[in-house]
């Protein structure tokens, strides 16, 4: 066994793991100011909550099989698609990659020693924490679990009578945890790049931070402020949402999308960052478009912020108004495509090595393009009206969110996770689980297309016999999917507990800062905070490059 | 060893202009916020245009001068402090802070005298006599509430946050060399007076 000793001897020093700080015990790591500790505090409690939603998501499954209830009565059904919605989006995929992979790697990989504000840095992991302790009391006091749907729709969510106001405060909580994350990168980035390191220096991961940074302060106010609206409307009855008082429920869902679309792009620009990072490490070539890449990015976060109201086609709007929507829409594909063929001509004539990071990267790709094409769908008008509220929808947001920031966190963790613990995982274990959860996922949610252009709707506890063939299909995939996940994380876990140690700074190849860290990284990163000459993805001959590293 | 003298250096690290671009990020934050009320302000006010106007006739005009006056003199008093302090005045600055929040405190006072009057004429949200009036009223009373109840939760966090500056001045935690606490303190009770000045002509000046 190689101990602390043996990593100080390695490296030169000892790592961020077996720093002694002040404090002892697990107060070493929550009052740690340590991006790269807080990282590893995000990635516990994300994934937790990543099991959580997937067991819910698995339970709606099995009740799915057939056409009437089969283990769960109609009010818990309601609850179960709620809290797996909550949980999946406001908990797992929303600070995912920023919380977890941007605290660690941001500062690494612009060459700083922490992000610009590590105190701030921790009071959001436990907003984030409060935000999750509120959700479990919402689950778990008399009043029962929240039953609206994750959207939190007018009027029902001002007239159930389940724990809507902790449900609500949570959720913002969480949103103020949001916003202090996006604006200590944003202020990262801009304020402690190392000498040398202009814009179009950093790697791309950063400036899909920087993106989502901006997403994240822009519009997070605004699902805040209208989820307090809900709560006032809740306890004092004021009547801004309500037609009785001369409010207006549709001016809720105005508001509630002006921020929920964005979010989608603060789940996927991060995600996007990640596969720029793998594709050009694994091709062992430079990546095509650099600067397309990062324009696109602010691209994506400035028309993202324009389109909320293509969630609303059939609600009643004015023509003019659905038209203009419809359009920026489609316009909002253009950088999205813009990096897709980007990174497909970064593998052109690359050395392609199929590594499982670069295996979930490529997975991002194809599920990413199904996702989109099928949203482009969604925005011409008179398609959307016969796929409004069916399971088009809901496979379309599955494959966009789960196929893009799902994967992309899956894709980071094999990435990084070795980096981050010193630790090797299984890489022919972690091929097969790949494989299985690819197969899974496509079984599990590609039916869902199909049922809903035939008309099945979304959030429905009965449904007619003639869907049940799909829904036994999806059900069947999830199971398949379930056993995927589990496979990688049973490898990903055992590999951070006793997996071989290993010290190599640069695992992959990869041309970025971290790589050029000890491993796993000491306490300030570098011991001199390095000047930056060459652009992030320069390969040359890789082997000499490694050679001059050691 | 040299580890651990690294990590001291980490954490002292100092940047003033990286923690004013975090405080002006987390002021746009608010001011989004508050943009969200002024959303729904704006299209209620479209819709029922006449309704507010004739709403608006039972505000009390002169509290909300006063108040107006109040919050921008103490926008003055808290800049006046940090320049005090830049000047190597601690007395002079501390007592500018503290009237700041004097003022900050006789705002809330006026305000609670205001709220007081309206619910007792029965102009609040659920009250049977706001009920029969037409929609136009019920949304502008309601909306005067949350905004200016949301207003005045600022008010109350800025009051706070001075207090701690006035701990931070008295300590030394904050001196003429490292104030930019006592800017970012500044800046917020700005804001807090800046939404404000747009509050008041909305509720008070639309007769």
């Amino acid at each position: 066994m190689a101990g602390i000793a043996e990593t100080v001897q390695a490296n030169g020093h000892e790592s961020y793991l077996d720093h002694k700080g002040k404090h002892k015990g697990i107060f070493a790591w929550i009052l740690s100011t340590d991006h790269k500790r807080i990282g590893i505090l995000y990635l516990v409690a994300i994934l937790s909550w990543f099991l959580v939603g997937m067991t819910l998501g698995g339970l709606i499954r099995i009740e799915l099989l057939k056409p009437e209830g089969t283990i769960i009565g109609p009010q818990t059904y309601n609850a179960f698609f709620t809290l797996h919605g909550v949980i999946m989006l406001f908990i797992f995929v929303i600070p995912g990659i920023p919380a977890v992979f941007g605290n660690f790697f941001l500062p690494i990989m612009i060459g700083a020693e922490d992000v610009a504000f590590p105190r701030l840095n921790l009071l959001s992991w436990y907003l984030y924490m409060l935000g999750g302790i509120l959700i479990i009391l919402a689950i778990f006091l008399p009043g029962g679990a929240p039953d609206t749907g994750w959207t939190f729709y007018i009027p029902y969510s001002v007239r159930t009578s389940t724990n809507m106001i902790i449900t609500l405060s949570a959720v913002f909580i969480l949103g103020f945890s949001s916003i202090l994350t996006g604006l200590n990168f944003i202020t990262t980035i801009h304020r402690l790049r190392a000498p040398g390191m202009g814009w179009f220096k950093m790697p791309l991961f950063s400036w899909g931070l920087y993106a989502t940074g901006w997403i994240q302060v822009i519009v997070t106010p605004i699902i805040g402020i209208t989820l307090l609206l809900v709560i006032i409307e809740r306890v004092f009855g004021v009547g801004i949402f309500d037609p009785a008082l001369g409010g207006d429920p549709i001016l809720f869902q105005h508001l509630f999308w002006i921020y929920s679309h964005p979010a989608v792009y603060i789940m996927a620009v991060p995600a996007m960052g990640v596969i720029s990072e793998i594709i050009p490490t694994f091709s062992h070539r430079t990546i095509f478009g650099y600067k397309f890449i990062a324009y696109s990015s602010l691209a994506i976060a400035l028309f993202g912020s324009l389109v909320w109201a293509h969630h609303m086609f059939a609600v009643g709007m004015s023509d003019s108004a659905e038209f203009i929507f419809s359009l920026l829409t489609f316009i909002v594909a253009i950088p999205s495509a813009i990096k897709v063929f980007n990174w497909t001509a970064t593998l052109y004539k690359g050395s392609i090595q199929l590594d499982a990071p670069m295996l979930y990267a490529l997975a991002f790709i194809f599920l990413f393009s199904i996702g989109g094409l099928t949203g482009i769908i969604q925005g011409a008008l008179s398609v959307d009206i016969q796929i409004t509220d069916t399971y088009f929808i809901v496979g379309h947001i599955h494959y966009v969110v789960f196929g893009t920031a799902g994967f992309g966190i899956f894709a980071a963790l094999h990435y990084w996770l070795p980096k981050m613990f010193g630790k090797m995982y299984n890489m022919k274990f972690a091929k097969v689980a790949f494989w299985i959860i690819f197969t899974g996922f496509n079984i599990l949610y590609f039916p869902f297309f199909i049922m809903g252009w035939l008309g099945m709707p979304r959030r429905s506890y009965h449904y007619l016999p003639q869907f049940q063939v799909y829904h036994v299909i999806s059900t069947v995939g999830s199971w398949i999917m379930i056993a995927g996940i589990l496979m990688m994380f049973y490898n990903l876990i055992k590999s951070v507990i006793n997996g071989p140690r290993v010290t190599e700074r640069n695992l992959w190849g990869g041309e970025t800062l971290e790589w050029s860290v000890a491993t796993p990284p000491p306490l300030t990163n570098f011991d001199k905070i390095p000047d930056v000459i060459d652009g992030p993805y320069e390969y040359k001959d890789n082997d000499i490059e490694l050679e001059e590293v050691k | 060893m040299s580890t651990q003298e690294q990590a001291v250096t980490a954490h002292v690290h100092r940047d003033d202009v990286g923690a004013r671009m975090g405080m002006w990020l987390f002021l746009f934050t608010e001011l989004i916020l508050f943009g969200g009320l002024f959303f729904v302000y704006s299209v209620y006010r479209f819709l029922h245009q006449t309704d507010f106007h004739v709403a608006a006739k039972s505000m009390n005009v002169f509290i909300g001068t006063t108040n107006t006056a109040i919050l921008l003199t103490s926008s003055m008093t808290i800049a006046l402090s940090i320049v005090a302090l830049r000047n190597r005045k601690k007395i002079l600055s501390l007592s500018l802070q503290g009237i700041t929040v004097i003022f900050g405190l006789i705002f809330l006072i006026n305000k609670y005298f205001e709220w007081t009057a309206e619910i007792h004429h029965g102009n609040y949200p659920g009250s049977p006599e706001l009920l029969s009036q037409p929609p136009g009223h019920i949304l502008f009373y309601g909306l005067y509430y949350v905004m200016t109840g949301l207003h005045g939760l600022h008010v109350i966090i800025g009051m706070i946050v001075i207090m701690f500056m006035m701990r931070f001045t008295i300590k030394d935690v904050i001196t003429p060399d490292r104030i930019v606490k006592l800017e970012a303190a500044g800046l917020y009770w700005h804001l807090v007076d800046i939404i404000w000045i747009f509050l008041f002509p909305l509720f008070y000046l639309i007769t």
